[in-house]
């Protein structure tokens, strides 16, 4: 096992190295072959471990690779923990990977940066595989950042443009103090545990649910809900969670490839299964999972408000994003991780799918993003067509395909919760579909329906994309339909799990629906009578309406609530704030200390000050030593009087 | 320890010697000859640094190589050396230093390049008897000498402002060095006429003389490091002195700092630092934050870089001092023992880092002549092989885990964590700020379209600056994946030194 393991993160590690340091040696072609073969081997690898693991069944292996440092008291490892978490995490993140390679020949085909590029999505391969491989907290955190590293590199793919420049510093820095709470909540995990190790914290974790420390004086807190929250902040960073979300839809300035692959299927993903491997310490502690609960619940809701005025392609689906990944956040809050797990898995398959198809449309229209100049492309690029419908489906939850079972899973389990603000989560939820069916139909509908709004000079040249490209979107349109169907047994209500995720049984949301469950036929249909159904038939009914029946309303309605739209516009100005208040202010603040601290008082005053002292003293006293013998006499003088006044005082007085 | 080779001897001497070879043969000879044989000599200075490590044995915390011969005999001062884990990382780091210094001057040092790396040469001798001197007379004689080829280096070799700097930077140190002579004496007193460093930590010491005794060592000490707020003289000499001296002063002598406190300060006034442990906290922290806001208002690379030292060898003191309060909360001095190694990777570490980047705006300056941070933009597109290494550097100096500095960093922090939330809290924040100024920097200069005609005209690195650049990228990149060995250097040692602050001098 631990030789498969090695061979599974290292593989992508090799092809990195050798696209990356001899890119011009291997050239083109030889680049993306490394690449490609290296993270397929990968795959093939992960879905042995898989079979073993969850099918076969076997005993999750745990153990250490090296020692990376002792000190203190405490090793730091660098190891595999492979339990069924961690095994289907694999398999998401090659299968997904190995699509996006593929997929990257044809997308990148023309740029100059070409090896670069595989080589940077090769190391973020091997990156997210330490990530969810990791047996401690340590590597945790290494997988953590390199995954932020990589994701800041290919944002700044294009390093000449200033938006993607502008984006990655970003990005970087926002999820940095999203890893500021993390590294505090791991600290903490030290701290009180005396160890990193994944096995000996949680098995210690209940013993500690009444731990209370002072942080604050005279406040108690308890321990367990500190260090949740902690953690939790950094997986509001990486997976971009309100407030910490404003750097995802920046994101989009990278290739679409990496906007598919690490905005959207992979790395976002790591803090909901951060999450989802802490079950053990988040069930302490109720609090923390309220404050989960109600942070995705906004996030789920706002944030596919915003995907409403968005007139990029791109940015539609990253808000789109952003919205899914609520939705994950909320089951975690709810307790329902498996749910979340699950939902983590058919988003990843029909959000890389929509990004690719997005990046399909891309390339047809040779750049253009702006949906507001597309249309019609429904004849002109049909495979594109066809697999964006499937993943638009899988998106809204159309019963039967991947995204239904998911996300009505997540609904019924946040209804079924007791944790507090679980009736927030589950009313964000429920008219979030309505919400999500809008936003995909209108992107469905402006670029693929109606009306060509392009020149015909571009018309002209759109056409399908070559098969390299079409490729990965059939192969992702397959997973979007049938994986909901095949998972939903086992990973909700069967051992697929076994113990990775632990949940306290008061906290049970399943128990309930698994009564309820008849086979998948039942639940389809049972599903085709809800809410979410309803609301999401509603949102595309309205999409339809409004972008292809009526295509003079949405103006109007713009026109009219002009506050409401504004404020969608500017994306609740949170960007404009983040960057008066904390890139300004921080700036601002570091001016102030320079100038006032270090060149105002301690050179101005205290150095420059005492050696100006010094000079002026020396000054003065260079004065009495004239030279002049008048001088000298006086002053003899003067102290011979002065000392005759005091002697006749004392004698006399 | 096998052999019967005076070998630390030979590490201090054979470069000094061999510099004064340099400096004073150099005016007869081709220019040429004198490069090639200081850099043998600073090679074969490594190499004997190397078989230090070689023969170091990790599970002994005494003092091993040691030599001893009666120096001043009526004084009782002995040439008295040896080195312990905390001393060997800190003479290879020096000797590793040297040798990427003198490559780093070879073409550009036109002017009296014998003597430029003559003055390298023997500072490197004069900083390896620093780390491994016990005897308190030798160790001040180092420290004091070392001041004068570092004065030279930057005010013959620098920039425009060199004098204003050079003398901030003269009397700074020498000042607080004075103290520290008074705080030697009067041990010296106590020991019964003893100037063994070792007698010194033995020694038992009242509560209020170990205050007097700690305050002298600290103006020493927090000078070099250097502490906020007598930090200012540090920018102004990076800005003013040469690439090689900017290298040297950032990668080894700001470490004579926190060598000095781990030396000195801590074994022999541990009462004095635990009185004093608030104020220590208080000014590392403040290292650590004010200067990281500091460091955001640089327009000068070599000034960022400067400021972005000082705020690391925050993490540096605080790791040191914080032992105390660690041990009050948790009852463990192993835990404290972690904070205090933490400090140690974190100059180790610092070293490589800082030095190269310093090494990077050298190489930048060489072309372009400017240190401006609005001179540059763009710079990828011309030099995309130097744009990957300092991206290297840049996410280092961030703190990014799988360099070196994340360990120092990590370890400090985890420890702060045990003494105060607070004191985590706020050294976290580097996590923030160290990768807001770097990478701001880094995307001000190293992306975007080419901004002028100098950053177009630019050429990549040279064969010469690529084997500078990856020889410190290698260690960063080792450290960061692998820093065990290095600890396990140290494990013995710290105890020792652990085992003198876990107990009162005042009852001894």
């Amino acid at each position: 096992m631990q030789n498969l393991c090695l061979f599974i993160v290292l593989a992508p590690l090799v092809g990195a190295i050798v696209t990356g340091l001899f890119g011009r040696d291997v050239g083109r072609s030889g680049a993306h072959w490394i690449a490609i073969v290296s993270v397929g081997v990968s795959f093939f690898l992960s879905l042995l471990v898989f079979w073993q693991i969850v099918i076969r069944g076997d005993e999750p292996y745990n153990a250490n690779l090296y020692t990376w440092l002792e000190s203190g008291g405490i090793d730091l490892h660098v190891g595999f923990l492979i339990d069924e978490l961690t095994a289907t995490m694999m398999v998401v993140v090659t299968f997904v990977s190995w699509m996006v390679h593929i997929y990257t020949v044809g997308y990148m085909h023309d740029d100059p940066g070409y090896q670069r590029f595989f080589s940077y999505i090769s190391l973020f391969t091997f990156s997210m595989l330490m990530l969810v491989m990791a047996n401690n907290f340590m590597q945790l955190f290494f997988g953590w950042e390199a995954v932020g590293l990589v994701s800041y590199l290919l944002i700044g793919f294009w390093f000449k443009r200033d938006t993607a420049i502008y984006a990655n510093l970003k990005a970087f820095l926002v999820n940095r103090v999203g890893d500021f709470g993390f590294l505090l909540g791991i600290a903490a995990v030290a701290m009180y545990f005396s160890s990193m190790d994944y096995v000996d914290v949680f098995a210690q974790a209940e013993s500690m649910k009444d731990v209370r420390i002072s942080i604050f004086a005279g406040h108690e807190w308890s321990l367990m809900t500190l260090i949740c929250i902690l953690l939790f902040v950094g997986a509001m960073g990486k997976s971009a969670q309100f407030p910490l979300h404003v750097w995802l839809p920046d994101s989009m300035e990278g290739p679409t490839p990496i906007s598919a692959l690490i905005h959207a299927a992979t790395m976002v993903t790591a803090g909901i299964f951060m999450v989802a491997r802490m079950s053990p310490l988040f069930e302490t502690s109720t609090t923390a999972l309220s404050f989960v609960l109600i942070i995705g619940a906004i996030t789920a809701f706002f944030m596919g408000l915003l995907g409403l005025v968005q007139n990029d392609i791109k940015r539609v689906i990253a808000y789109s994003t952003l919205s899914q990944l609520g939705y994950m956040t909320v089951a975690l809050g709810a307790s329902a991780y498996s749910a979340a797990i699950f939902h983590l898995m058919t988003h990843a398959f029909f959000k890389a799918l929509l990004f690719l198809a997005a990046g399909s449309v891309i390339i047809g229209m040779h750049h253009e993003q702006d949906m507001r100049r597309m249309g019609g492309l429904r004849k002109l690029m049909p495979i594109t067509w066809i697999t964006c419908l499937i993943g638009s489906f899988a998106l809204i939850g159309l019963p039967g395909t991947a995204g239904f079972f998911s996300k009505d899973a997540i609904i019924e389990a946040v209804k079924a919760s007791h944790t507090p603000g679980a009736i927030i989560g589950y009313y964000a939820c429920l008219i979030g579909v309505f919400i999500t069916a809008l936003y995909s139909f209108r992107l469905v509908f402006l670029v693929f329906h109606g009306e060509p709004r392009m020149d015909d000079e571009t018309r002209s040249h759109v056409h399908e994309t070559p098969a390299v490209v079409w490729g990965p979107l059939v192969a992702l349109a397959i997973p979007s339909v049938v994986i909901g169907a095949i998972a939903i047994e086992p990973m909700l209500f069967g051992d697929f799990f076994g113990r990775s995720i632990f949940v306290d049984p008061a906290h049970d949301v399943f128990a309930h629906m698994h009564e309820n469950y008849h086979g998948i036929l039942g639940f389809i249909w049972h599903g085709l009578f809800q809410a979410p159904f309803l609301l999401a038939s509603g949102g595309v009914f309205v999409a339809w309406y409004l972008y292809l029946k009526r295509p003079d309303l949405p103006r109007r309605i713009a026109e009219r609530t002009t506050l409401i739209h504004k404020i969608l516009v500017n994306k609740y100005g949170l960007d404009t704030f983040n960057d008066w208040f904390f890139a300004g202010g921080t700036r601002g603040v570091g001016q102030a200390l320079w100038r006032f601290g270090d060149v105002a008082l301690i050179d101005g005053i205290m150095v420059d000050g005492s050696a100006k002292m010094i000079g002026w003293w020396a000054g003065v006293v260079r004065n009495i030593q004239s030279g002049y013998l008048y001088h000298y006499a006086f002053a003899m003088i003067i102290g011979l009087l002065a000392l005759l006044a005091i002697f006749v005082h004392r004698l006399f007085g | 320890m096998l052999s019967n080779l005076p070998i630390l001897s030979l590490s201090i001497w054979l470069p000094i010697i061999g510099g004064l070879w340099v400096v004073f043969a150099g005016s007869r000879r081709s220019a040429n000859a004198m490069k090639v044989e200081a850099l043998v000599i600073s090679i074969a200075a490594f190499v004997l640094s190397l078989l230090l490590w070689r023969d170091f044995d990790n599970a002994i915390g005494a003092m091993q190589f040691v030599e001893r011969l009666s120096w001043i005999a009526p004084f009782d001062i002995f040439y008295h050396l040896g080195v312990d884990g905390i001393a060997l990382p800190l003479i290879l780091l020096t000797t590793f230093t040297t040798v990427l210094i003198v490559l780093a001057g070879w073409e550009v040092i036109t002017d009296r390049a014998n003597q430029y790396m003559g003055a390298f040469l023997i500072l490197e001798g004069l900083m390896i008897g620093v780390f491994s001197a016990l005897d308190a007379v030798l160790f001040y004689v180092f420290w004091e000498a070392m001041l004068i080829p570092m004065f030279l280096i930057i005010g013959i070799w620098g920039g425009p402002r060199r004098v204003y700097a050079t003398i901030k930077f003269f009397l700074y140190t020498f000042l607080g060095s004075v103290f520290m002579l008074v705080a030697l004496l009067y041990l010296y007193q106590q020991t019964n006429d003893s100037f063994a460093i070792q007698d010194m930590h033995n020694v038992a010491l009242g509560a209020s003389e170990q205050k007097w005794i700690f305050i002298a060592f600290l103006l020493a000490f927090a000078v070099k490091v250097p502490m906020w707020p007598v930090h200012t003289w540090l920018p102004d000499a990076h800005v003013e002195a040469p690439t090689g001296g900017s290298v040297v002063l950032a990668a080894v002598m700001l470490k004579m700092g926190g060598y000095g406190f781990i030396r000195f300060s801590l074994p022999i006034a541990p009462d004095a630092a635990m009185a004093f442990d608030g104020l220590m906290i208080a000014l590392s922290l403040i290292a650590v934050v004010y200067i990281g806001f500091v460091a955001l208002a640089q327009e000068d690379m070599k000034k960022l870089i400067a400021y972005s030292s000082i705020s690391h060898m925050g993490f540096v003191t605080l790791g040191f001092f914080i032992c105390f309060q660690v041990f009050a909360n948790t009852g463990n001095w192993n835990d404290a023992a972690m904070g205090i190694e933490g400090g140690m990777v974190q100059m180790i570490s610092h070293g490589f880092i800082s030095a190269a980047l310093f090494l990077c705006v050298g190489v930048m300056y060489d072309r372009v002549h400017s240190r401006q941070i609005g001179d540059y933009g763009g710079v990828v597109n011309t030099m995309p092989r130097f744009a990957a290494f300092m991206m290297l550097f840049a996410m280092a100096n961030a703190g990014l885990p799988g360099t070196s500095g994340f360990v120092g960093e990590f370890l400090v922090i985890l420890t702060a964590f045990k003494a105060s939330f607070w004191f985590a809290f706020f050294a976290a924040t580097t996590l923030i700020l160290g990768a807001a100024y770097t990478l701001w920097m880094y995307k001000r200069v190293i992306f975007g379209e080419v901004t002028n005609s100098a950053v177009q005209t630019l050429s990549d690195i040279s064969t010469r600056e690529t084997v500078i650049l990856l020889a410190l990228a290698i260690p960063v990149l080792i450290l960061g994946l692998w820093p065990a060995p290095l600890l396990d250097m140290m494990h013995a040692s710290i105890d020792l030194l652990i085992e003198h602050l876990s107990h009162s001098k005042t009852v001894l």
